[in-house]
């Protein structure tokens, strides 16, 4: 049965999809203009410098900068297109991988309502010398958000473009000061069955977790991410805080993140639990690396109707420029 | 059951059997909604699942009539294998038009060297001789052979079932559901053989020398 759940955001709220797709000549007029200060609703002003990190204390009070309206205001704009049509907001929430609220497509966007994205923390802990648990809003306090268009790349041959909003991982995860045995990061899903009724199928090993190494997290595409379309994050796709890693399967680009580990060795991972030969620690898409099961020459692009082609699929999702470099001398066929 | 109340029956099924592919169209046609982000995949997906829904109807009739006695029940059994073959002849025509565009290659590596693709195609290629000889005239003219023949439905509904199970990423509750409701109807269909060949072995024993 489905039940039908008025959604959190008024109609009237949401930037309708034609001014969204101009966002960037009407936030480059008005900031010429001088009609808006260039800060974030959510976070301080650009060029702020970053505060110390205080842990929590048991029972502190939680600051009050969750943007409750769900805008997250002005974003810092980003200079690079996709050459491909965005994603339209209704195809990015309605068809998702979200296995802790069901594995069919649609599960999450109906079943996800349950989660409770405020307040929320994060545990940092492991080869680092800042560590604890933090507040969402002391963690995102002086980083400035972007607007980041992204192709989106699924081990499952579909695709999309989304506007992401976030900040690079690097400039945070620096702050926890990783130690020199840092040599990988780790990252854990919220795992509660009163939230997440799929948690109580034993589909993949709960909580979900992921792994990048030091240099991938450390890399400026690396998102950490709070929105879409310039609002908050729905539960569907991971909400309130997620991981995005462009170049590689969207399984890696972890959800709902409650715990960060730094790691001498490389960390567990679910789907390389659940089947190491089919999904590899590192993931990066590669047209020339075939699932095993499937091929990954091509790829379906969402919403692109029922006449649609498949498009071809590039190399690290098109980042190659950016981060082949990362690879150098690593035989990509074997480290899949 | 008279002929007349049959024939409305056979009427019906035949108008149940059109619905998924109406649902599809209508939507394909922005009619009752759409198709989702991913619409390929959902003709694909519908088209696949209710092939083989109605191969196991179709196979369930035998036991069904077996159990209860509506002998008249047979009489649907043709239609449904019909529809269930033309959902999967839909199944398998979505997937190389409108998925893969008919590049021929790719659909011969498919073919040839994915698992689950090879034996779902095995699937549709071992119904067409069945489809072929589903008339009366041919069923008279085969016989015994006739029957031996379709009992090929049994093989195409289990290699149904594994393409299901190895296309899925790691939720195997669905098509495990399948295979357990084959396993069923045919284990049904080997315990009735086995008492009625028990029978007549008792029969034969029977009969003075």
């Amino acid at each position: 049965m489905l039940i039908k759940r008025p959604s959190d955001i008024k109609p009237s709220e949401i930037t309708p999809e034609s001014v969204f797709h101009r966002r960037r000549e009407v936030l480059k007029a008005a900031l010429a203009a001088g009609l808006l200060p260039a800060a974030n609703a959510w976070g301080q002003a650009i060029g702020g410098g970053l505060p110390g990190l205080m842990p929590l204390a048991d029972g502190a009070p939680r600051q009050r900068a969750f943007p409750e309206d769900g805008n997250l205001g002005e974003l810092q704009p980003w200079e690079h297109d996709v050459e491909r049509e965005t994603t339209s907001f209704e195809d990015i929430t309605t068809y998702n991988n979200y296995y802790e609220f069901g594995t069919g497509k649609t599960d999450p966007a109906k079943n996800s309502h349950t989660l409770r994205p405020h307040p929320w923390s994060v545990t940092v802990e492991g080869e680092a010398d800042v560590t604890g648990t933090f507040a969402l809003e002391d963690l995102m306090k002086g980083h400035t958000l972007e607007d980041r268009l992204y192709r989106f790349r699924c081990v499952e041959a579909w695709s999309m473009v989304v506007p992401w909003v976030g900040f690079p991982l690097g400039d945070l995860l620096k702050r926890f000061e990783p130690t020199s045995r840092a040599n990988y990061v780790q990252f854990f899903t919220l795992n509660d069955s009163e939230q997440m009724p799929g948690v109580r199928y034993p589909v993949l090993r709960w909580p979900y977790r992921e792994g990048l190494t030091i240099a991938e997290a450390m890399h400026p595409l690396t998102l950490l991410t709070v929105g879409l379309y310039g609002q908050l994050l729905p539960n569907q796709n991971g909400a309130p805080l997620r991981l995005i890693v462009p170049w590689k399967y969207g399984f890696k680009s972890i959800k709902s993140i409650v715990r960060i580990r730094f790691m001498e060795r490389q960390p567990e991972t679910s789907w390389n639990m659940a089947n190491a030969r089919e999904y590899g620690f590192y993931s990066n898409v590669n047209p020339d690396k075939d699932h095993p099961r499937w091929s990954q020459a091509t790829e379906r692009v969402l919403g692109a109707g029922l006449f649609s082609s498949r498009i071809p699929t590039r190399l690290f999702n098109g980042y190659a420029d950016q981060v082949a470099g990362l690879y150098t001398g690593l035989d990509l066929m074997r480290n899949y | 059951m008279t002929r007349r109340s049959l024939a409305l029956i056979k009427a019906l099924v035949i108008v149940a059997c059109v619905i998924p592919f109406a649902w599809v169209a209508a939507r394909a046609f922005g009619f009752a909604g759409d198709l989702g982000a991913n619409p390929v995949q959902m003709v694909l997906h519908t088209f696949g699942k209710t092939g083989l829904n109605l191969l196991i109807l179709t196979l369930a009739i035998t036991p069904i009539r077996k159990q209860t006695g509506l002998n008249w029940l047979v009489a649907l059994r043709r239609t449904l294998g019909l529809a269930a073959f033309a959902y999967i002849l839909l199944h398998a025509i979505t997937y190389a038009v409108l998925d893969q565009g008919l590049a021929w290659r790719s659909l011969l590596v498919d073919v040839a060297m994915r698992p689950y693709i090879t034996v779902g195609f095995l699937a549709l290629v071992l119904m067409v001789p069945l489809a072929v000889t589903s008339t009366n005239a041919m069923q008279r003219r085969l016989r015994r052979r006739w029957v031996q023949l379709h009992r090929l439905v049994y093989l195409i509904g289990i290699l149904g079932a594994v393409h299901f199970l190895w296309l899925v990423k790691i939720d195997v509750t669905e098509p495990l559901l399948y295979m357990a409701v084959l396993a069923l109807l045919l284990g049904y269909r080997v315990i009735d053989w086995q008492r009625r060949n028990r029978k007549r072995r008792l029969r034969a024993a029977r009969k003075p020398t």
